[in-house]
This record gives structure tokens, sequence and C-alpha cells, in this order.
């Protein structure tokens, strides 16, 4: 039995039952608009940061382990395949932080307005582009 | 009851399953929804403060790294990290399993293995930093 049918089961002002309606779900939005879609893009980078966040224990827990173990964790990051996988990091990372500042903005109460929501949207993405790439940069200058 | 009396009709605003099975309250969520919040603030200077920390320790032998760690301030900073990071973790984790898993068993057992998986990270992170550090 699903729980939410207990929520759907509500009366009208004459007393007869009725099935409320409920929201509209993914085929009722068109997810080509901005706030849909970096709405459920910051819970996919949420996601992704959940899954690296392996890596980050795997890290700590290989220094805390010996030098044979700390080698091999550093090999796999400076491989491609964990270059690869430390660039989608450091990008999801950089747009869940940026847009979880938007989110904390809205909660404060401040820019509902939609052009304010386009224009944090695009903030967010823009900045996002511009933090992982000076990240990159500065990676491959000091590393 | 004669005629003559008014009925009232109380209208319930929350269906009877839903009051029996304590769906709705607003302590729990507000609860939730306040520590995703305050552990959101503590992330963004952390994460940031981490970041610069990779960068510096890149290529730099096990040794110096160990030595990062066993700093005071460095160990009570990837302390909070750690926890911040893996109880915002668990929130976020919970209300996606809630959002796409519709069958109460389903849902519980998936909500279960999340929290051990995130506890075991989480406390494996914890030791590594102290064991290094102590």
């Amino acid at each position: 039995m699903d729980t939410r049918e207990a929520t759907y089961a509500g009366r009208r002002t004459d007393g007869a039952p009725i099935r409320r309606p409920i929201s509209p779900h993914l085929q009722a939005y068109d997810m080509l608009q901005m706030t849909s879609a970096l709405s459920i893009t910051h819970r996919i980078t949420g996601v992704i940061l959940g899954a690296g966040s392996v890596l980050l224990v795997c890290w700590l827990a290989a220094a805390a382990t010996g030098p044979a173990a700390y080698d091999r964790v550093s090999w796999f990051i400076g491989s491609p395949v964990g270059y690869l996988l430390m660039f989608g990091w450091t990008a999801a990372l950089f747009y869940h932080l940026l847009n979880g500042i938007r989110h904390l903005a809205w909660d404060l109460g401040y820019g509902f307005a939609i052009p304010t929501v386009y224009a944090s949207g695009w903030a967010t993405l823009i900045g996002t582009g511009v933090l992982t790439v000076l990240a990159w940069i500065t990676w491959f200058i000091v590393g | 009851m004669s005629g003559t009396a008014k009925t009232t009709h109380q209208v319930p605003l929350r269906s009877a399953l839903g009051r029996v099975r304590g769906l709705g309250s607003a302590k729990s969520g507000v609860h939730h929804w306040w520590v995703q919040r305050m552990t959101a603030v503590a992330l963004v200077p952390l994460c940031l403060w981490f970041i610069f920390a990779v960068f510096a320790l890149s290529g730099e032998p096990l040794v110096t790294v160990q030595a990062w760690i066993a700093r005071p301030i460095n160990t009570v900073l990837l302390l909070c990290l750690i926890g911040a990071l893996f109880h915002h973790l668990q929130l976020g984790l919970q209300v996606v399993i809630e959002d796409y898993f519709h069958e109460d068993g389903v849902r519980l057992v998936a909500l279960i293995a999340m929290r051990a998986g995130v506890v075991l990270l989480a406390l494996t992170a914890a030791v590594s930093v102290l064991k290094v550090a102590l």
C-alpha cells in the first residue's frame, strides 16, 4: 500500500469524499525552462557529490593506512579516469555551491522576481564554468 | 435530533488515515529543513577551504599530507567538514529516496541502506583523520 494514497483522500465542503488532485510532475513541465532545469540539476549534482565523497573517504583512509595505500589512491586520482572524475566532481561542487547560495537567498526571502530568478540562474551557470576552469588552471600551474 | 436544531459540520483539513499515520506533522519537517540549511551554510566556507587545501597538497608526499592533517586547526576543520558534509548528504538523499521510492517496504529498505552507507563513510573518514592526527 502506498502511503501517499492517504494524503490524496479529502472531503469537499459539503462533506462528500473526494480524491484530491496532486501537483503536476515531469510530464506537465517544459523541462527546457531554466527554473525547473536548474532545480533538478541541483538534485543531480547533490547525488553526484555524494558518490564523489567516496573518493574523499578513500583519500583520507589511505593517508591513515600507509604509503602503499596512499600511492594507489594517488595513482588512481592521477589517472585519466581519475582526472575525468575529479573534473566532473569539481564542476558539480561549484554548481551545487553556487546554486545552494541561490537557494539560501530564497530561504531568506530575496530574489523571487522572475527576472531576478533568471539572472541568478545565469550567474550560477556562468560562475560554475568560470570557477571550474579557474580551479583547473590553478591545479595545472600549482601541481 | 429535531429538525430545528442547527447542525454544525466540521470539515477535517487532514484525512483520517493521514492523521492516524502521523503524516504532515510540522515539527520533524521543520527540523529537517533547518538542519539542512545550517549544514549548507557551514559547508560553504569548509568546502572552499578544503579545495584550497587540496590544491596546496597536490603532488606532496604522504608525510607532508599527514603532517597537514595532524595540525590541530586542520584536524578540527576536517572533522567539521566530515560532520557537516555527511549529515547534509544524508538529509538530501533522504528526500530523494522519499520522492522516488513509492512502495513503503522498498523505501524503508532504501532509507536504512542509505543511512548505513553514509554512517560508514563518515566514520571511516573521521577515524582516519583522528588516527593520523592523534
